[in-house]
């Protein structure tokens, strides 16, 4: 675990990888040091922010440094059934890289178990990841310049549900009709880290 | 109750306040007014409570009417301001009575003037705050001409100050204190003493998200692909063209390109000042 500098507006924690990330936050939601604002976990790293003025960086990397993160441990913020139509406009290429039938990408998706990692990119977009190894996917050479509300894609390792129409390179996959982001709805966003998430075909 | 009604906003004009904290895990940024400190100072001379709503004008340009009578002061880069058409002045407190009109020129230096009212700018919050963020399309409706926006009630306390002194805004050259990385070891030691000593200057190409700057390129030493990671405001980031970014306050959750430097918030504040053509230095 290293503990990098970003001012005085807070720490960058960078860890071995997704896992201990991951811990880190379950370690981090069980205590975290006084004066935090902000818990961004991302796929290496963990970024604790502050008010600026408020709390002193320092003090914040020191009782980071005093964590003792258990591994395998994630912040579990509880389930999450999302129904999918299968019908995504890379269902074939995705198989023939997994080297799969489309129907077997389907039985594979539905069966594994995601958790939701992190979020960025957009309000309420959820980085997943699975226990199936299987899913590990390089995005389209050329970014579609849009991509609609309710896309379910695979990039990397990771599955996510588009929560509004923007551009996206990922491999699209299916849809849903479950809106993961509405800002009228406490909390907004269904995909927060720590969310387990089983994906359904839809009737 | 009172209201402002628009009548027009120039390059562009937002509602913003200080900010919507906690929500970062959910991939919300904190956006809130750029220049953070001619907001609190617009907001102390009406006497508001920290964190009212206020409007932030981009290089003028902005008209309203009042309909009941408000009180307003214009702080931030300086900018000529009249009411009914009669000079008045920034960094104090102006009553305008039912029906008058305030109009923000272009200011002189600077680039991002504030106007609060007294009571605040009463729209609906949006996760528990006023400012519209750009790079998320999240807040407020962007005020258009022919909008009346609300102002709440007045606050118990009165204006104590007509006139508040503050550091100049905006320059045509901005020394800025940074503090190396988290990723300053992605780049050689040249790289860093060249961000030290050159001069950035601050391209069209900017807006609430960032600051676009022009310059001498950074040669990384590390050329492997960065994970993407949480990104604070002030963060000089290098994207593979070599031109930095100093970002600001609708600034991306997360980012994939290193950090080469941050910078302190009280200079990021006055950085949200630099027009395009404003020339940057970074100190440690």
């Amino acid at each position: 675990m290293r503990v990098l500098n970003c001012a005085d507006w807070g720490v960058l924690v960078e860890v071995g990888g997704l896992d201990e990330a991951l811990a880190l936050q379950a370690a981090l939601e069980e205590r975290r040091p006084d004066g935090v604002t902000d818990v961004v976990p991302a796929a290496r790293t963990v970024l604790l922010r502050v008010e600026p003025g408020r709390t002193d960086p320092a003090a914040v990397a020191e009782a980071v440094r005093r964590l003792r993160p258990r591994p395998g441990r994630r912040a579990d913020a509880g389930e999450l059934e999302v129904p999918v139509h299968y019908d995504g406009a890379d269902l074939a290429d995705i198989a023939a890289h997994l080297g799969m039938s489309e129907r077997e990408v389907v039985a594979a998706h539905t069966a594994a178990t995601w958790t939701v990692a992190f979020c960025g990119f957009a309000p309420g977009f959820g980085y997943m990841v699975s226990d199936d190894p299987r899913f590990r996917l390089p995005r389209r050479s050329e970014a579609r310049t849009r991509v609609p509300a309710g896309a379910v894609a695979l990039a990397g390792e990771f599955t996510g549900v588009y929560p509004r129409s923007s551009p996206g390179g990922w491999q699209l996959l299916g849809r849903t009709e479950l809106v993961v982001w509405d800002t009228d709805r406490d909390p907004p966003a269904l995909l927060r880290p720590g969310v387990r998430v089983r994906f359904r075909e839809a009737p | 109750m009172a209201a402002v009604e628009v009548l027009r906003t120039g390059m562009g004009t937002t509602v913003q306040d200080a900010g919507r904290h906690g929500h970062a895990h959910l991939g919300i940024g904190r956006s809130g007014a750029a220049d953070a400190a001619s907001y609190a100072l617009a907001n102390r001379l009406v006497a508001n409570p920290d964190g009212a709503a206020a409007l932030e004008v981009v290089l003028g340009g902005l008209r309203l009417r009042a309909r009941g009578a408000v009180t307003v002061a214009v702080t931030g880069a300086p900018c000529p301001v009249t009411v009914d058409g009669r000079g008045a002045a920034v960094d104090t407190v102006l009553h305008l009575p039912d029906g008058a009109e305030l109009e923000l020129g272009i200011p002189a230096t600077g680039l991002r003037s504030y106007v609060a009212v007294r009571g605040g700018i009463d729209v609906a919050p949006v996760l528990g705050s006023r400012s519209t963020d750009t790079l998320a399309g999240l807040g407020p409706p962007v005020p258009r001409p022919g909008a009346v926006l609300p102002v709440g009630p007045p606050p118990r306390a009165l204006p104590a100050a007509d006139w508040v002194a503050h550091p100049p805004v905006g320059a045509a050259r901005m020394d800025l204190r940074v503090v190396l990385g988290p990723r300053a070891d992605w780049f050689t030691d040249a790289a860093v003493e060249v961000l030290l000593h050159a001069e950035y200057e601050v391209t069209a190409r900017s807006d609430r998200v960032g600051a676009r700057l022009a310059g001498p390129a950074l040669e990384r030493r590390e050329h492997g692909e960065l994970p993407s990671e949480g990104m604070v405001p002030g963060s000089l980031q290098i994207p593979p063209d070599g031109d930095p970014v100093l970002f600001l306050t609708d600034h991306p959750v997360t980012g994939g390109y290193p950090v080469i430097a941050v910078v302190v918030a009280a200079d990021v504040a006055r950085a949200a000042q630099a027009r395009p053509g404003t020339r940057l230095r970074f100190h440690l």
